[in-house]
């Protein structure tokens, strides 16, 4: 029951400022002239024409009505006006169209790191202290610093042009789980993996070494186990609750940050088209967007309290 | 017994002393300040020292490169594109790494190309005039003969075509008849010079006899396998302009054509550049020498990247010291008032911190279009960089507020503002120190990142940023790798320093870590 309440608590809080930030948004967009940018020979009365149909003129308050009832009714987020590709287009359709390929980036790169990272924390705990151990904190410590767009430029350069083993840029269409789809997407998931995988090891390692010199574990030596049980029975099943929030902390952040990844690769995903709408000052691509990486990032926070609450009992019961 | 069975008679007490007044001993060791203790700890840290003279190095080359460099941001030479780095040491040796060459293999036609520089003007584009022969089938799976070889970046520009003025041609050949270098070749007959249009910029280079085949200029040798020059030859319409007044010269060739605008000359780029920067310029630069290399279109990267990084380092120290001063002021009024003070300012936290920094950055993009960028870019890295500092301060409050000491400086009359900054701020600032430090990177990481996304534009003529230069140089990773792994070392050396910086700091300033690596 605590739970609950715990939770409809957070959602409600989640919901105040996910609503203050959109409606911030929304006041300080409707205050700037609306941008009509066609090419010669384009008729921008057409556009202008349909914008003052859809309200788009109308005073803020009137037009934040309407927005909301739209979203909520039909699930209309607005029309594309700047970026000629998707003139015309419902900014939601566009969207949708161009998730899949940001999401399939990020859950192939959690797919690597996730074990990857976990493996190497867990062997670094084991042998603290030993060479083993200072070799891979010291390379965590080199991987974690060096920027995510180095690496990027570090497997096109050796992967793509010098061993070409894969395609330079990730190839368009829809056909997502071809096999040549899935080789031009590699490039991109490695690059991402790099900083998912030391993140994932430094935490796993400062958390398992916590765990292992913790009384019980001396306890679960002196009853009889031997030290592998003990390490997998009861360390092992410790350190993990802190590692399972961070896991999905960790895929919806990198959801959100693989902007430059997905420029480098030319990847066609919602970074690209984020970027393209505001260098194109497309205020509904701009809005719609805007709202979904606000929804990750607080999302995340809010992913990571709660499944915190459901994996520990003593989180649960001590905050009563 | 009672006590007053002992008797102990007065006189049995003697003063021990009765030469001055008793005290306790003074302490002989020296009191360990909190900050020579951290110091002393940091100093132990090998990894932290290193980063912390790495940082030194950084700093100095953002400081120092820019004024020393005889390049500036704004420079730019068209002929000299895409020019590999070069350091002067290397060159000299003949040493294959460092020395503004790289490999090649082309077909004979490209190869050609380069030779016949060296045959030209002796200065020669393919190194030592050396090449090897390598088999490979190309698309239809013919087998064709392919040339391997080393250009040198610096000479491969060979023969410019350009026009000049009477008076710029006669300096010239001043500065020819001075030093003895020649930087005029003879000119070339217009009407047996390549047409394709692909040729139209390297048509200064075409000295000899070449035909087109299948759209592409082949050379024409004569029977010993010679080039045929295509020279003009001697025409004496203009005696003062069209020779070339050094020793030996036989008046063989027409050394320029007078057009409408003075005379188009061949001349030779690489001492053409010697010339026009000592003598016509005069600003300094010796020679076409880029240690960094150059990007596509021709700005010196060494300079470019140093001056990016200054801004960047400035930038950072700049907006971290402001956060720091907000931050710790915000977090110390929420930490030490708590209770509703405290919720209603950690909600609005709340809200700024939910705020995609992207967000922040194209509305003040979109509502501030007057402002220069690195203004723009400056309030958005404050609107949400103080958040962390205050988190962490209202922290180190709440730990503090309610230890004994304040209480006791409060029973002494002290106000709030001075509990606040004299007691409770001075336990936190190892903390507050340690996260500035922490903070520094995240920010040059960030500002790289928006420039290279095109997001923030710092090009400004004579400022340029690490962002722009990766952007710039991405597109020709493939051909160029030099244009990105130099800003690209430089911002991952950056970031690597700091964070083993702070991380030694952290550290340092814990005490609890006293004497646990002794």
């Amino acid at each position: 029951m605590y739970m609950f309440k715990y939770i409809l608590k957070r959602l409600g809080l989640m919901i105040m400022t996910f609503s203050i930030i959109m409606i911030m948004c929304f006041v300080l967009i409707k205050l700037l002239p609306i941008v009509i940018d066609v090419k010669i020979g384009e008729d921008a009365n057409i556009i202008r024409n349909q914008l003052i149909a859809r309200g788009y003129y109308d005073p803020i308050p009137v037009q934040f009505f309407n927005y909301m009832k739209r979203i909520v009714l039909d699930g209309d987020w607005g029309i594309g006006v700047n970026l000629a590709e998707y003139r015309n287009m419902p900014v939601w359709d566009v969207f949708v169209k161009k998730l899949p390929p940001t999401v399939l980036i990020n859950v192939y790169s959690s797919l690597i790191a996730v074990p990857i990272g976990i493996a190497l924390g867990i062997f670094a705990a084991l042998k603290k202290n030993k060479w083993q151990d200072h070799a891979i904190s010291t390379s965590v410590m080199i991987f974690i610093s060096v920027p995510s767009f180095v690496y990027a430029f570090l497997v096109q350069y050796l992967l793509c042009f010098k061993l070409q083993l894969f395609p330079t840029t990730m190839y368009g269409g829809y056909d997502y789980f071809a096999w040549s789809m899935f080789l031009s997407m590699l490039p991109s998931v490695i690059s991402l993996s790099f900083g998912s995988v030391t993140r994932y090891a430094r935490f796993t390692r400062a958390e398992l070494t916590e765990v292992l010199t913790s009384e019980f574990m001396l306890l679960a030596r002196t009853k009889g186990l031997t030290k592998k049980q003990a390490t997998t029975r009861h360390a092992l099943r410790n350190a993990m609750v802190p590692i399972f929030p961070m896991i999905i902390g960790e895929f919806i952040s990198v959801l959100g940050g693989s902007l430059v990844i997905e420029k480098i690769f030319s990847v066609p995903g919602v970074g690209g088209l984020y970027l393209s709408a505001i260098n194109s000052s497309d205020y509904d691509f701009f809005m719609l967007l805007s709202a979904f990486y606000t929804f990750i990032g607080l999302a995340a926070s809010i992913l990571i309290d709660i499944s915190y609450g459901f994996i520990d009992p003593r989180i649960r019961m001590g905050a009563k | 017994m009672k006590a007053t069975d002992y008797q102990i008679s007065k006189e049995k007490f003697v003063f021990c002393s009765t030469e001055g007044r008793l005290h306790d001993q003074k302490l002989e060791t020296k009191p360990m300040s909190y900050l020579k203790d951290a110091f002393s700890r940091f100093k132990k840290n090998r990894a932290s020292i290193t980063a912390t003279i790495i940082i030194a190095i950084l700093v100095l080359f953002a400081v120092l490169v820019p004024i020393f460099s005889d390049y500036t941001v704004s420079y730019n030479d068209t002929y000299y594109r895409f020019v590999t780095p070069k350091s002067k040491v290397f060159s000299e040796l003949g040493i294959p790494f460092w020395d503004g060459t790289t490999k090649k293999e082309s077909t004979l036609q490209d190869f050609n190309f380069y030779y016949s520089m060296g045959v030209e003007t002796g200065k020669n584009a393919i190194v030592d005039q050396k090449y090897t022969l390598i088999e490979k089938t190309n698309l239809i799976g013919r087998p064709t003969t392919w040339y391997k070889y080393r250009l040198d970046t610096y000479q491969s520009v060979g023969v410019v075509l350009m026009d000049f003025r009477a008076e710029q041609y006669q300096s010239i050949q001043d500065y020819q008849d001075r030093t003895g270098i020649q930087v005029i070749y003879p000119v070339t007959d217009p009407n047996k010079r390549p047409t394709s249009r692909q040729d139209i910029n390297k048509v200064g280079n075409y000295w000899f006899e070449t035909e087109e085949v299948n759209g592409k200029t082949t050379i024409v040798l004569d029977a010993n396998g010679n080039y045929i020059p295509i020279y003009k030859s001697y025409s004496g319409d203009d005696d003062y302009y069209s020779i070339v007044r050094y020793e030996g010269n036989q008046y063989l060739y027409d050394y320029a054509i007078k057009n409408q605008t003075g005379y188009s000359v061949r001349v030779n780029y690489y001492e053409y550049y010697i010339y026009y920067h000592t003598e016509y310029l005069k600003d300094g630069i010796t020679e076409p020498l880029f240690v960094f290399g150059t990007t596509n279109y021709g700005a010196d990267i060494l300079t470019c990247l140093s001056s990016g990084a200054r801004l960047s380092l400035i930038l950072a120290i700049v907006v971290s010291s402001i956060n720091l001063f907000v931050g710790a002021i915000y977090g110390a009024i929420e930490g030490y008032y708590g209770g509703r003070i405290d919720l209603v300012m950690e909600r609005i936290v709340d809200v700024l911190a939910a705020v995609p920094f992207m967000i922040v950055i194209s509305l003040l993009k979109y509502h501030l279009t007057e402002v220069p960028q690195v203004i723009i870019l400056f309030i958005a890295f404050f609107i949400t960089g103080w958040i962390g500092m205050a988190g962490r301060t209202r922290m180190q409050f709440y730990r503090f507020k309610n230890q004994e000491y304040v209480l006791a400086a409060r029973t002494l009359g002290a106000n709030d503002r001075r509990i606040m900054f004299k007691h409770i701020f001075p336990n936190a600032i190892g903390t507050i120190i340690t996260s500035v430090v922490l903070v520094i990177p995240g920010m040059i990481f960030s500002e790289s990142q928006l420039t290279y996304l095109g997001i923030i534009n710092l090009n400004t003529g004579n400022t340029t940023s690490v962002g722009t230069l990766l952007a710039n140089g991405q597109p020709y990773l493939a051909q160029y790798p030099h244009m990105i792994f130099f800003p690209a070392v430089f911002i991952s050396l950056l970031m690597l320093s700091f964070n083993l910086f702070g991380n030694g700091l952290r550290d340092a300033f814990n005490p609890s870590l006293r004497g646990t690596e002794d």
